[in-house]
């Protein structure tokens, strides 16, 4: 039988986290609620099965969503996964071939030369031998990136590179020598028997010329195999666990899971399932534009992996979804904050190693239950009935020449509409719901929801997308939602409203909550397709820029904010546009103070595009025709 | 005794040295932007909630620095987060998080507890 | 051979300083941008505190100018400003090079401009004005709204673009409450059957003067003062102005309507004097006013040699300290042209 001790460790080690997974995996399934249990079930059969496995061996393995970011990182994370798993699945088959029997034990295949030091001679050994030796060249040329990029971020095309603990550091390090003291180990012994190829044959040839390359090899295998087995044994406690749990969340993922709004599994497997890529980092405009740097969504994950008290974190965020974005993974990192956020501070755990292996469902303390209601001081008003609602929001009564500009559209168009907050109405509840408080803002939405609802309308018209978004996921209205700039698309669609072109050069800026959050990406430039020169910034869509004034953050100060505003400002208005357009109050707030380009929403441009038909009649507001008389 | 129909009531004058300003520097350590304000009331006239009911964010944030603590703490509950007194000081004070650090910290005081 | 001095800025300090410069024989280079001189002077109808008519100041001005020596070159603006040795060369906008022994940066300041302040509807409701729309209508002896109607109640708020971080200005422009008051008690005198609200963060009447101005409004004309920022107008369907306010020391928040909106718009750094900045490479503060080398004995000195400052390019001064301030310049002027050479 072959066998020698120095494969004990890496015995150990594999064994324990082959065990580990499976129990981490048995207690995750435990925890999820039933139907998601079912769902999860369906994943495993069919189509969604097998779009698991391609999405496994694209992202986890290829890592082709990192590769289309960032060349340089991507290939650095693909020859490490990819290569590694080549090497592993060929030297297991070799191991078969090759052996003395077939079904080995794991370990005869990694250690496969050293059992079989003479192997590879000639023929299809040889050759054989080639393209191990060719994986182990494309799993280094990884490891030499990834061990620049620790000392200097910026040769692999990052800006920022993650901070790493303890834990992390000695599973680096036991990461770092297990292919270098393969290669060694390799080569001692393939100088030793004359055997091996271009790599592991020449470097031991080399090396056996002027070292007693017998006494070399045995340490080296001793080295490999005490490196891979401290690097499965502290897999679960540091960020390499999400190589394991990234699979677990593919198939979660795949079978229709959501993160929902309350800590459970799938938060916990995505925060598990943080590589520390540190593209959230790059992409975090606190980062490149406020300097802040302790915030960013892998600091995030990292901090709820080690039951840190993350509540400062989870506030100082803009909410912006640009890390969502272009999360790799495909971590929903918003709604994880939100979680957060929802819990306030949490209890500080006391921090050993046996709570990082088996952690406890991270402990938060819940907000005590408000016995009264906080806004009883709203009155049940009776709205009046009409088709469609028109409802400005707060930010809008700061930016009149919003306001008015729907006024006049929404007259121009003839439709029979009510302006339900014109003297000021309740907030829609959001704001309250990213600061956390969702038992407050789910009065406010009950509030309102009484009024849509009482006034019959079929359609309700915002120009906030703060507002849109709430309205269209946290309102079980029976009412059609829509954002100004998509019922102005469809006005213009279907007529109702004519519009001049001007010419002008317009850039647009599509506000967080109506773009990345809400989706709404065509209607804004469609609509200023019609009215104006629209010409494309280098932010655009789902890379679009956050304007700084986000409610969102309610840690940093309005100097933060300024410095955010002005660099967006600066990249959006590069190729000197006549109009920085934009669809939200706020950001034409924030720009508007620190550009001295002309910052306009989408209504305002349309106002001044409009062909006003004198034969038609206003039969919703009556506010210009009164003017119109008092002016006669 | 004689009083001639009147006396000083205790309830209004401010009682600097007993009264508990704890909730006001425990927003000081955390909003530095607090002390800012120079008590213009934009943010209570362009408040949401003043507009349905007596608030005044103002008056609430100046009763917390001098540490008249039982005024605010019901009071406080009323706001809506809406974030319109954000945008229009002229200080550039940070009134959401204020409101957000007093409600916490007057949950977090067992004296104050809700 | 007699110096040559190229003022930049016909306003009141350039003015100021150029007639000071030729009594003592200095050859003067008088540059301003519009096709006269007087700046500002000439949009201003009535000066504070003593509400005299502001030609008479003009007079003065222009007295001072036309005892010769002075070349007053209108319509003209600076595209380059470079030292070479101890002299300057100056290229004006039409290409022509002057040579000047020392030059005296005038610039002057720009209103705020209102519109920026969105919430208070100036350039989108009909009757918001500012203090300089409202002098204009003194001049011509107008005081209407839009539609001609006289209005009964007028609101004025202060501290338009100044002391205020939202719009990037910390500094108090310090003139706005004065010439609030002034403004007060002018539509007082031009209608007598209206109310006048001030709606003021807080009174800094610091001029001589000034505070009896404020007394006379109070005692005199009955001028309304509510001590609150107001935070948004808007636009009722009578074509009212509907303001918001606190009250602060009411401590209740306060509804009115008026028929006109006066907002006393702030001082900010010109335009033409951040031009000259750029080209100059002079250097400006935190507050975008040119900054001085010392801020108690150096308020008229550049960060470079034989560039000189007068009056408000450097801060908010009033027509008093603009001319004290020109003076100073020239005395600043007069060492340096001894001194060098």
């Amino acid at each position: 039988m072959q066998f020698d001790p120095f494969v004990i460790p890496f015995n150990i080690g594999l064994y324990f986290i082959l065990i580990y997974v499976v129990a981490r995996s048995v207690i995750w399934f435990r925890d999820l609620s039933r139907p998601d249990k079912l769902r999860l079930q369906r994943g495993f059969f069919g189509i969604p099965f097998a779009l698991s496995l391609k999405e496994i061996f694209m992202e986890s393995l290829i890592h082709r969503k990192i590769l289309k970011t960032n060349l340089r990182l991507g290939y650095m994370h693909m020859s490490l996964a990819f290569g590694w798993f080549l090497l592993i699945l060929f030297g297991t088959i070799e191991a078969d071939i090759f052996g003395a029997k077939h079904l080995n034990a794991p370990y005869k295949a990694i250690f496969f030369r050293f059992f079989n030091p003479d192997h590879g001679r000639m023929g299809f050994e040889a050759a054989y031998g080639f393209l191990m030796d060719l994986i182990l060249v494309f799993i280094l040329s990884g490891l030499l990136l990834a061990v620049t990029k620790r000392f200097y971020s910026k040769i692999v095309g990052m800006k920022k590179t993650t901070r790493l603990k303890l834990t992390d550091r000695i599973a680096l390090t036991s990461l770092w020598l297990i292919f270098p003291s393969r290669l060694l180990a390799e080569s001692f012994t393939c100088g030793v028997y004359g055997t091996g190829s271009f790599l592991t044959g020449s470097l031991g040839a080399w090396l056996a010329a002027f070292l007693p390359a017998q006494q070399m090899a045995y340490p080296f295998w001793w080295l490999y195999s005490i490196s891979l087995g401290t690097f499965f044994i502290l897999l679960p406690v540091t960020r390499y666990m999400h190589i394991p749990t990234e699979l677990f969340l593919i198939f979660m993922r795949n079978a229709g899971i959501k993160t929902g709004d309350k800590a459970g599994t799938y938060s916990e497997v995505q925060t598990y399932s943080c590589s520390s890529c540190g593209i959230c980092i790059d992409a975090c405009q606190l980062n490149f534009s406020a300097g802040i740097t302790n915030i960013q969504s892998a600091y995030f994950m990292k901090a709820i992996r080690n039951n840190d008290d993350v509540s400062e974190i989870a506030d100082n965020c803009l909410m912006c979804g640009r890390c969502d974005q272009k999360c790799p993974v495909g971590i929903e990192l918003s709604p994880i904050r939100m979680i957060q956020r929802r819990g306030g501070e949490a209890e500080n755990d006391i921090r050993n190693i046996y709570k990082g292996y088996f952690r406890s469902r991270q402990t938060i303390i819940s907000e005590k239950a408000i016995a009264s209601s906080n806004y009883n001081f709203l009155q049940e008003t009776v709205p009046e009935k009409t088709d469609i609602l028109y409802f400005a929001g707060c930010m809008t009564h700061l930016t009149p020449s919003i306001k008015n500009s729907m006024i006049k559209i929404l007259d121009a168009s003839g439709v029979k509409y009510s302006f339900i907050d014109k003297q000021g109405g309740a907030c829609c509840g959001r704001p309250l719901m990213l600061a956390g408080q969702d038992k407050e803002a789910r009065e406010l939405i009950n509030y309102n929801s009484q009024m849509i609802w009482k006034s019959g309308a079929h359609t309700l018209v915002t120009s906030c997308p703060i507002c849109y978004k709430v309205f269209k996921e946290s309102y079980y209205l029976d009412v059609e939602v829509l954002h100004h700039t998509q019922f102005i698309k469809m006005l213009i669609d279907d007529g109702s409203v004519k519009l001049n072109f001007l010419h002008k050069k317009v850039v647009y800026h599509s506000p967080c909550d109506l773009g990345r959050g809400s989706g709404v990406y065509d209607e804004p430039k469609d609509v200023l397709k019609h009215v104006s020169r629209l010409e494309r910034s280098n932010f655009e869509d789902g890379n679009s820029l956050c304007c700084g004034g986000s409610l969102a953050n309610m840690k940093i100060s309005s100097q933060t904010k300024k410095k955010i505003a002005l660099d967006a400002a600066i990249e959006l208005t590069k190729n000197s546009p006549d109009i920085l357009a934009t669809a939200c109050p706020l950001c034409k707030k924030t720009f508007s103070a620190v550009t001295e380009t002309r910052v306009a929403d989408i209504s305002e441009i349309v106002a001044e595009a409009l062909i006003m038909n004198p034969l038609k009649k206003n039969s919703g507001s009556n506010i210009s025709s009164i003017k119109e008389l008092a002016n006669i | 005794m004689n009083k001639f129909g009147f006396t000083i009531s205790k309830g209004r004058q401010i009682d600097y040295e007993s009264n508990d300003r704890r909730i006001a520097d425990y927003i000081f350590e955390k909003e530095p932007s607090f002390r800012l304000c120079i008590e213009c009331g934009g943010c209570s006239a362009t408040c949401t909630t003043s507009n349905f009911t007596v608030f005044s964010l103002r008056e609430l944030n100046i009763l917390i620095k001098r540490g008249e603590n039982d005024q605010v703490r019901q009071n406080l509950k009323k706001c809506m987060l809406c974030g319109k007194c954000t945008l229009v000081c002229p200080r550039g004070v940070n009134t959401r998080n204020i409101v957000v650090l007093a409600k916490k910290a007057f949950q977090k005081s067992d004296e104050y507890a809700i | 051979m007699s110096k040559h001095v190229v003022v930049i800025g016909g306003g009141v300090a350039g003015l100021e300083v150029a007639g000071q410069l030729s009594k003592v024989g200095i050859e003067v280079s008088l540059i301003e941008k519009e096709n006269k001189s007087g700046g500002h002077l000439n949009n201003w109808y009535r000066l504070f505190p003593d509400r005299r008519n502001s030609t008479e100041v003009k007079e003065y001005l222009d007295g001072m100018t036309h005892n010769g020596g002075i070349k007053l070159l209108t319509n003209t603006t600076i595209e380059k400003l470079n030292r070479s040795g101890s002299h300057f060369s100056i290229t004006t906008n039409e290409g022509k090079e002057l040579i000047a022994d020392a030059v005296i940066v005038a610039t002057g300041f720009d209103l705020f401009k209102s519109a920026r302040k969105e919430e208070y509807g100036y350039g989108i409701y009909d009757n918001v004005f500012t203090s300089a729309d409202l002098e204009e209508m003194f001049k011509k002896g107008e005081l209407a709204l839009t539609n001609g109607i006289v209005p009964e109640t007028i609101g004025i708020i202060h501290c338009v673009g100044s002391r205020d971080e939202k719009v990037g200005n910390f500094y108090c422009s310090k003139l706005c409450c004065v010439t609030a008051v002034k403004q007060a008690i002018e539509i007082r005198e031009y209608l007598p059957d209206s109310k006048v609200f001030c709606f003021y963060m807080d009174m800094r009447m610091g001029g001589a003067f000034y505070e009896e101005l404020y007394r006379e409004a109070q005692e005199k004309w009955g001028v309304n003062f509510i001590r609150g920022k107001v935070s948004e107008a808007s636009e009722t369907i009578e074509n009212k102005l509907l303001i918001k306010v606190e009250d602060t020391l009411a401590g209740r928040p306060l509804k009115m309507k008026l028929d006109m909106l006066v907002l006393m718009a702030g001082m900010e750094m010109s335009e033409g004097g951040k031009k000259i900045a750029g080209i100059g490479g002079l250097r400006t503060g935190e507050n975008r006013f040119f900054a001085a080398t010392d801020n108690h004995f150096g308020s008229n000195k550049s960060n470079i040699e034989g560039v000189f400052y007068a009056g408000t390019c450097t801060a908010p001064m009033n027509i008093t300290e603009t001319i004290s301030h020109a003076r100073a310049a020239v005395v600043e002027v007069i060492d340096y042209l001894k001194n060098s050479k």
